[in-house]
This record gives structure tokens, sequence and C-alpha cells, in this order.
């Protein structure tokens, strides 16, 4: 795939170190002239000094021909224009922007940017992740359907503990799509399987059910 | 009507003191309290401290009521981000921005937004002056 790369700071060399050894053509656009030449006696000839907001620039950058952007500058509003250039002058198929404001996502979204990252959000999921009293911990969102993958502990204390699947008063939205037992085996849930301590359910959801998913597993 | 203005520099300071002259209610924002020297004397609109990309600052700002908001910062990026976040988000029947850099300007042109860019009209009033 032909990448290119918007903001050559840490985050966009490391990347573009990542995308070149997985075989992919990259270009770092990078307003900084010394960032510039920094990257170039680094990685060789892959950086194109110019402002990657720029039309002009991305013409000259072959634009029209990448598969995706991703714009990973400091600044959200530089991030946002770049996509918004690639996608509305240059129909790229995909931009990704970095966002430092983890509000800013929704307004993101609605410009039509692909995928967002946000550093905030990311931190906030691996606390939660490693916080073993947070009742649901969200795994990952199918951004395009607005649905998440979702894991939700079963502490001993639940009510629910022995009941099985069907008994469980589930909300309409939310799907049980596996069990992880302590053994580590994973069981595809049906309706007489009995929920144990200690298991974690994987599950997909839509956000306004989250709740209610949570809810009717620990029997809260 | 409520005039919502993203930066105090020369611009929109001016701008918020004509605005205000004709009665209308006037809210400014910008990063640097310094900047609000470029008010009028005896401005009675809001002068308010805070990031017009920050959806918390525009309310303040009173963008949910506002009936026109204006992006005037030194930054391109901003202004566009500002006045997207001012129309998707927040809604503001008249939304209005600066660009300079004509090519962008001409992209949100076509995108919806009301975008102006001070770049190609005063370029037009010099050539017309120079060519009589």
């Amino acid at each position: 795939m032909y990448i290119i790369v918007i903001g050559g700071g840490r985050v966009g060399y490391y990347l573009t170190k990542a995308l070149l050894e997985e075989g992919h053509e990259v270009l770092i656009i990078e307003r900084n002239p010394s960032i510039c030449n920094a990257i170039a006696e680094e990685l060789g000839s892959i950086c194109y000094r110019g402002d990657g907001c720029e039309a002009i620039t991305l013409e000259q950058a072959g634009t029209a021909r990448a598969d995706m952007l991703v714009a990973v500058t400091g600044d959200d509003e530089d991030n946002l224009v770049a996509c918004q250039v690639a996608k509305h002058r240059f129909n790229v198929p995909r931009t990704i922007a970095r966002i430092r404001n983890p509000n800013n996502e929704v307004l993101f979204k609605k410009l039509g940017i692909d995928v967002t990252i946000s550093s905030t959000n990311l931190i906030l999921e691996h606390i939660q992740e490693e916080v073993p009293t947070h009742p649901l911990t969200h795994l990952l969102e199918i951004r395009s359907k607005g649905l998440q993958i979702v894991e939700v502990k079963i502490p001993a204390s639940s009510s629910t503990i022995g009941k099985p699947v069907k008994e469980l008063a589930l909300p309409r939205g939310s799907v049980l799509s596996l069990i992880i037992r302590k053994a580590r085996r994973p069981i595809v849930p049906t309706g007489n399987t009995v929920l144990e301590a200690e298991d974690q359910v994987i599950a997909v959801t839509d956000p306004a059910s989250e709740g209610a998913l949570r809810a009717a597993l620990r029997g809260e | 009507m409520k005039v919502v203005i993203m930066g105090c520099g020369r611009v929109g300071g001016r701008l918020a003191g004509l605005l205000e002259a004709n009665g209308h209610s006037v809210t400014v924002l910008d990063l640097d309290p310094y900047s609000f020297r470029r008010l009028p004397p005896g401005f009675k609109g809001t002068a308010l401290v805070g990031n017009g990309i920050d959806q918390e600052a525009l309310k303040k700002a009173g963008i949910e009521e506002a009936d026109v908001f204006v992006a005037l910062t030194q930054g391109d990026n901003r202004n566009v981000m500002a006045a997207q976040i001012a129309k998707h988000i927040f809604n503001v029947p008249r939304v209005m921005c600066r660009i300079y850099d004509p090519l962008r300007c001409d992209m949100y042109q076509t995108l919806g937004l009301e975008a102006i860019s001070p770049t190609t009209i005063f370029a037009e009033i010099l050539r017309e002056k120079i060519e009589g």
C-alpha cells in the first residue's frame, strides 16, 4: 500500500519505520526542515518537506494514488484539515487522524474521517482493562455499525452464577459471543451454558444497552 | 443578533466593536487576554479567555444560543475546525470563517462553509488599483 504520514514527530517517525518494515511504500510530510533531514538520514529519502494541509503539497506527494493518509501531528486541527483535504480533493479511500482532545472524536467522525485515534482514550481503556474491579471493558468499536465489543467480568459474588444464559434478562441490543473460563478455555455460549464465577464474557452490544447488559450478566 | 467571534486580532476586535455599535450582543473568545486591548474603549460585550476549538469553551461563550459564529484566528486550520464545530455540533444558523490559503478556502466553500480568503480579495483589490 502507498501510505502518506503527515507529521514527522515521534509518532510519525516510529509509525513510518514500522510500516516500512511491513513492506509498505511510505512518505512522511513534515514542515520542519531539520526534522526532515534527520528522518532522511535515518530512513532514506522518504520525507517530503511541506505543509501536509496544503493541496499543492499533497498533490506533489502523489496523494491521488495513496491508499491511506495518516495525520499524526500534535494538533487536532491540522490533522483534521489534512484528512479532509486528502478525502475531498484526492479521494483517498482511508484517512486516519490522531486526536488529542477525546471530545473531538464525534466531530471527526461526522466530518467523514474514517478512523480517529485518541491516546487519552487508549490509555483510559488500558487502565479499565488493568483494574480488575472494572465491571465492563471496551475491547473494540465497530464504528461502521455503531457496535461495541465489550468484556464483562462475573465476580464470585454475582447472583447470576449457576444460571443458564437463557434465564438472564439480556437487552435486545446485546449478543453474547464468547465466554472465557479460568482454565482459559473459550466457550461459545448457548442458552444452556451456565455462568461460573470469574467468567469473562465477551459480548457485542450497542452502546445504549451496555448498562443493561452489565446488570443482566452480573445480577445487579 | 447574538454573535460569537473567535480570535480578537485586528479584524476580530474591530468587527466586535462595529457589531456592538449596531446593537448586537457580542462575545469575543481569544486564548490571550492581552488581545482584548484591541476591543474599542467602553466595549460592553463579553470578552472570554478560551480555546475556540474546545467545545466546552464554545459553550461558555454561548454558542448554543448564537445566531452567528465567526472564526478569525491567525490559523486557517483552527478557523476551519472551529467553524465546523459550530456548524455541525452546535448547529449555529450562520457560520463564517477566514481562510488565508485560497485553495483551502475553495475546498471548504464547496463543502458548505461560508469561508472568506482575504488573500484573494486583497490581491484582487491591488490588481484593480494597479491596472486602473
